[in-house]
């Protein structure tokens, strides 16, 4: 086939080349590569672990008498959170929750869209890729107490900041993904006459759904620690897990702090849990 | 031994009968990024009769998947027409099922919704599709694979999966570009067998473009032989080889013969229209 001049070859794509998959200029993936215990023998060591390191610190908390002040037992910290949550953190755990989540919703939405929207146009891309890196690369929580000043005490601010940290990584991921552009997939639906829509639903989504997903999900996190770090610096008359985090370490009171904290954790964990699970049923064929 | 039974009617009298698709004065030109134009197809007539089994043979370069792209309406001629039952041909066209060289599955579909592609694009009911996909599925062999991805399949069963999927919507016509290429000799032989098969029990037509000589006689009614540059017909062989054939069959000295005139043909044409060049 190599005596064959180009212009005989096609003005179709050839049906046999394949895009080496192009991750973007930020490569996420290593977000939902992790490895998930299988066996008995692992959760198990994975559970003794925990019991190790909870106890271990508990016993040498107590011989060397460390005052609470300095570092909160654990014991005590999963006490009070027991006892305080529904009277206490269940408020500001929601108050949180609120204003990472109508954040994020608005955020990833426009993200998504200005993503699938932007690579449509190359040229519209490049000269919208260096602000878009910009505001990845710049922190979110930066802008709050300027927020806070204009817009006053209510939860806006934070929605915004959350929106605007987690949008520009919905939509550089996401745009990685719609950049993904299989030729010969393409073609197939166009040799039946595909409309763009149709391309667009059954070839060019699907096929950009793993990177969306690892954007969502890259997304979400920058999102949560600009809502709880957002709240810490300039929270809502509400107050929020950040803003106890603030007032308690300001009281020393390490009992609650370290409740607070083990909140923030597991809400984490489960934003991982679960995108790990969407990941695992709407991206599984990209091994 | 898979072999297709022999009470196939042999396209009487094609003279009185309509073609199911019918080139005439077929051409089609680039242009080159230095200007020059460059023939790629010249004067191209073809009749293809319903139940024809037809196959292109031809060097590289010689237009024959061109051609094959201008029957499936993804590229337009730059004179001359294509008919498909008495219309001329302009874009995709719902009477057409195409088979590339490569299977081109989608990777998060599974066997049976990848059946459901053109189905899905033409707007047919999703119920009766369904059933057409199934029973497709096991007549290539494939029953038991529906909710398999396609990475769980050998290239043989993907290249099968790939002829189910072109044939879902009942098109009047299948296009085949060197459909067996990227498979193994073995495989290949058995997947012309299967093909000759299926041919037969769904009644349709078929035109397969192909680089193998053998394989081209193997499978045709008819064996369209083409010289490159400019592509043209150099010959149209007509293959009274008794059906259903069998591997044995390529053996035979009239069988070998005929690939060697073939072979000929071929050389010869590209070598007069390269010394002209």
């Amino acid at each position: 086939m190599t005596r064959v001049p180009s212009e005989l070859r096609d003005e179709i794509p050839s049906f046999d080349t394949k895009v080496a998959g192009d991750r973007g200029p930020i490569d996420w993936t290593g977000l939902t590569s992790f490895r998930t215990a299988k066996s008995a023998l692992e959760i198990g060591s994975i559970v003794a672990l925990f019991a190790v390191v909870f106890f271990g610190l508990e016993l040498v908390l107590r011989w060397t008498n460390t005052p609470t002040y300095v570092f909160p037992k654990p014991i005590a910290v999963v006490r009070t959170l027991a006892n305080e949550f529904t009277g206490v953190y269940a408020h500001h755990l929601w108050v949180t929750m609120y204003e990472f989540l109508s954040g994020y919703a608005i955020g990833s939405a426009v993200g998504l869209l200005l993503a699938a929207l932007i690579t449509q146009k190359p040229f519209a891309e490049k000269v919208i890729a260096p602000y878009v890196l910009i505001m990845v690369t710049t922190p979110m929580i930066a802008f709050v107490p300027f927020l806070r000043l204009k817009m006053g005490f209510g939860s806006w601010p934070l929605i915004i900041a959350v929106a605007l940290a987690a949008g520009p990584m919905v939509m550089i991921n996401s745009a990685t993904g719609f950049r993904r552009t299989d030729l010969a997939k393409i073609a197939l639906a166009r040799s039946y006459g595909a409309s763009t829509l149709q391309i667009f639903r059954k070839i060019r989504f699907p096929l950009a759904l793993p990177m969306i997903i690892v954007g969502f999900m890259v997304g979400s996190i920058f999102g949560l620690l600009t809502a709880v770090g957002g709240e810490m610096v300039a929270a809502s008359e509400a107050g929020g897990l950040g803003e106890r985090l603030v007032y308690y370490s300001s009281l020393a009171r390490m009992d609650e702090f370290g409740a607070v904290i083990m909140i923030i954790a597991a809400l984490g964990v489960s934003i991982y849990v679960l995108f790990y699970f969407i990941g695992k049923r709407w991206a599984s064929w990209e091994a | 031994m898979i072999a297709e039974s022999s009470n196939r009617v042999e396209s009487p009298a094609r003279a009185t009968q309509r073609p199911l698709v019918s080139i005439k004065q077929l051409n089609k030109l680039y242009t080159a990024r230095t200007r020059d134009v460059i023939h790629a197809l010249s004067d191209i007539d073809l009749d293809i009769f319903r139940g024809d089994l037809i196959t292109i043979v031809g060097p590289s370069g010689c237009g024959k998947s061109t051609l094959l792209k201008l029957l499936a309406g993804i590229v337009s001629p730059s004179s001359g027409m294509v008919e498909i039952v008495g219309r001329p041909l302009n874009g995709p066209s719902a009477s057409l099922g195409v088979v590339f060289q490569s299977p081109v599955l989608l990777p998060w579909r599974t066997v049976l919704d990848n059946v459901l592609v053109p189905a899905e694009i033409l707007g047919m009911d999703p119920a009766a599709s369904r059933n057409r996909a199934r029973s497709l599925l096991e007549m290539a062999g494939l029953s038991g694979f529906e909710g398999k991805y396609p990475h769980e399949l050998s290239g043989g069963m993907q290249q099968r999966v790939g002829i189910c999927r072109a044939l879902v919507h009942r098109p009047a016509f299948l296009l085949m570009d060197e459909p067996f290429g990227a498979l193994d000799a073995m495989t290949r032989e058995a997947m012309n067998l299967e093909l000759l098969r299926i041919w037969k029990e769904q009644q349709t037509t078929i035109l397969v473009v192909t680089h193998s000589i053998p394989e081209a006689v193997f499978l045709a009614d008819r064996v369209v032989v083409m010289t490159p540059r400019p592509g043209r017909l150099a010959h149209v062989y007509e293959i009274d080889l008794p059906r259903p054939r069998t591997v044995e069959m390529t053996f035979e000295p009239g069988f070998i013969e005929l690939v060697q005139d073939m072979k000929r043909t071929v050389e010869t044409g590209g070598r007069a229209v390269l010394e002209v060049e």
